[in-house]
């Protein structure tokens, strides 16, 4: 009996085991995809279509013309910038919101409580705010990517609020009586014990920010302040109409693409290592964050 | 002794309450600014709005009742963007619950630690690249010149000449969920595995001495387990019917698959940022919130009824 149960039971092993690494596989191909054809000959490319496993013929040429290009240099510098900043602000103010809101005895919590969760049900939707930012004149600057976002939303503030709650009122109390200010306290006590919660949700925070490209869409005009998902966009759009139309690259590409690169062949290699290079941050830090992500998806989920 | 603690936290208080205030000020402030007033944008559905009007137009604008979704209501090209956003939703959400459901309870099964955390880190990766790129990948292999796709189909023999998938209105929504579901299915599992690592697991071993085989297991143990994360999924999924993927839609858009691309998320940022329709735009996101509104609440009131379990 037990040995028959043995051998079924490997038998589903491998079946799972296979399962898995076919989905794994599936998962992973269409950067692995990407990666290969943007280190790919045009060329090759044009004579025997994109490669499937690797390269038909290595070539850096692509690469050359997109590191060369100052538009993406400066793309990438904006996208850059903006993520810090906002990362690093939103954390600070949602979460200093959120101790003050955390709080038990903290006075006109009813009238938080009420413009916390109208915020987060209600939208007064993408034209209010073009109208919103034209008058405040951030319309079309860079700005337009830094204050609106510099506050992390009610739900944000919830989390903050459920981790908050559970360091022990003892250490509150003990820094009370040595004199402590609300600042010293949240500052030199709450913020550095909520660390995974804040890592987390920074990490949130620092891939929404170097992945959106509809403030950019929204909210702006001028190419010298276009992000680096946004020019990727514009790239793929010019591209993507061009091969719908069944024309060939060279007659359907955009100024774009003849601003990255003159030889009209390596037009879709160069899409190709523009989305690498613009996935690639992500890609790099995001085995060393993936516990991170995690335990934010956790925490979150607790959330009374 | 008493009487004097009262009185230093009464006055400490105070100071207390005012440095609270003060930590809390830039996020109120934000929130009034670009939450609370923004809200104004629900008058415009029912004003007649011109751009150049400026932010104090929207109050002394002349009011136009339900003019702006009449309009609306009669274009031809309505029914057709609520049928796309409906489709879209209903179907990649079955598809993306059940197949999340199916692989959580399969990574349950891996035995070794470590290759089920390996699964994990691999399937969650796409999650975290933009839909840019993931959607710009997606148009790639599906290329009628030597795309990944079109050369598989006719290695196969299942083609002759290449399908020009994105100028084919046809094909539209099955690239939009298929791709959805290849990026989102590893991260979706996360609450559900969270939720059956919550399973007691002594009820596995009774069900054990009693000869239950895994897939029994699976089906009688863990998934009743988890019906209430199911439910919620379920509630979610139902409340955000009208929301389409914006940023996912747009990329795989093109003139040529708008007529089963065009959902009302992509119509509102054409009518309202485009044409400078602003009321207009107004009103399908008016319409789109209320209706998101009635499907939660209900949802939430079968599920109550059905299984006791519901957001609120």
């Amino acid at each position: 009996m037990t040995r028959i149960k043995t051998k079924k039971d490997q038998r589903f092993n491998v079946i799972l085991t296979a399962a898995m690494v076919i989905i794994m596989v599936i998962t992973t191909y269409p950067v692995w995809y990407c990666v290969i054809n943007s280190l790919n000959n045009a060329e090759a490319i044009a004579r025997y279509g994109f490669a499937t496993f690797l390269p038909q013929e290595v070539s850096f040429e692509s690469w050359r013309s997109v590191l060369k290009n100052p538009d993406i240099f400066r793309a990438f510098g904006i996208t850059l910038s903006r993520t810090v900043i906002v990362t690093v602000l939103q954390t600070v103010i949602t979460a200093m919101f959120a101790y003050g809101f955390s709080k038990r005895n903290l006075s006109g919590k009813k009238f938080y409580t009420v413009i916390g969760f109208v915020s987060m049900y209600l939208n007064g939707g993408v034209i209010a705010y073009f109208i919103l930012f034209s008058a405040m004149h951030i319309y079309n600057t860079y700005w337009v990517y830094i204050l609106p976002c510099l506050f992390g939303g009610f739900y944000n503030v919830i989390i903050f609020n459920t981790n908050f709650k559970a360091i022990p009122d003892s250490l509150f109390e003990s820094a009370r009586i040595d004199g402590a200010s609300e600042y010293t306290v949240f500052f030199k006590i709450v913020f550095p014990l909520s660390k995974p919660v804040i890592s987390a949700l920074g990490i949130f925070t620092a891939v929404g920010t170097w992945n959106d490209y509809t403030q950019t869409l929204y909210y702006t005009q001028s190419a010298d302040i276009q992000t680096l998902s946004y020019y990727m966009l514009s790239i793929t759009k010019a591209s993507a109409s061009a091969a719908a139309l069944g024309e060939t690259m060279s007659a359907g590409a955009s100024s774009i693409l003849t601003t990255i690169s003159s030889s009209a062949s390596n037009y879709k290699t160069i899409e190709l290592a523009c989305m690498v290079l613009s996935a690639l941050p992500l890609i790099i830090i995001y085995p060393f964050a993936q516990k991170f992500f995690e335990k934010g998806v956790m925490v979150g989920s607790v959330k009374g | 002794m008493n009487k004097k603690r009262k009185r230093t936290s009464i006055s400490g208080n105070k100071a207390m309450q005012f440095q609270l205030h003060t930590l809390m000020l830039p996020g109120t402030i934000l929130m009034l600014v670009f939450s609370i007033v923004p809200l104004y944008g629900l008058l415009l559905a029912f004003k007649n709005y011109k751009v150049t009007e400026g932010i104090l137009g929207v109050f002394t604008s002349p009011w136009y009742g339900f003019q702006n979704f009449k309009v609306i209501f009669g274009n031809s090209d309505f029914g057709n963007m609520l049928v796309n956003t409906l489709g879209i939703n209903l179907i990649g959400n079955v598809i993306n619950i059940l197949a999340a459901i199916t692989f959580s309870l399969l990574i349950n099964e891996i035995a070794r630690p470590r290759f089920k955390s390996f699964v994990q880190t691999i399937t969650y990766m796409p999650h975290f690249i933009s839909w840019v790129v993931f959607g710009s990948i997606v148009i790639t292999m599906l290329n009628a010149d030597g795309g990944f796709f079109n050369l598989l189909l006719q290695k196969l023999g299942l083609i002759k000449d290449p399908i020009v998938f994105m100028a084919q209105p046809g094909y539209f929504w099955m690239i939009a969920i298929l791709s959805n579901l290849v990026k989102e299915l590893g991260w979706s599992t996360i609450l559900y595995t969270a939720a059956i690592s919550g399973v007691d697991q002594e009820l596995y071993e009774a069900a054990e001495l009693d000869g239950a085989s895994r897939i029994q297991k699976m089906t009688r143990i863990t998934l009743p387990c988890i019906k209430g994360t199911i439910m919620i999924m379920i509630i979610f999924a139902v409340a955000g019917i009208m929301n389409n993927n914006f940023d996912q839609i747009y990329v795989l858009q093109n003139s040529f698959n708008l007529p089963r691309s065009q959902v009302i998320d992509t119509y509102i940022y054409k009518v309202g940022l485009q044409e400078l329709q602003f009321g207009m735009a107004a009103a399908v996101n008016i319409f789109k919130s209320a209706l998101a509104l009635i499907l939660l609440t209900a949802a939430n009131f079968i599920s109550n009824k059905l299984t006791d379990s519901g957001l609120f």
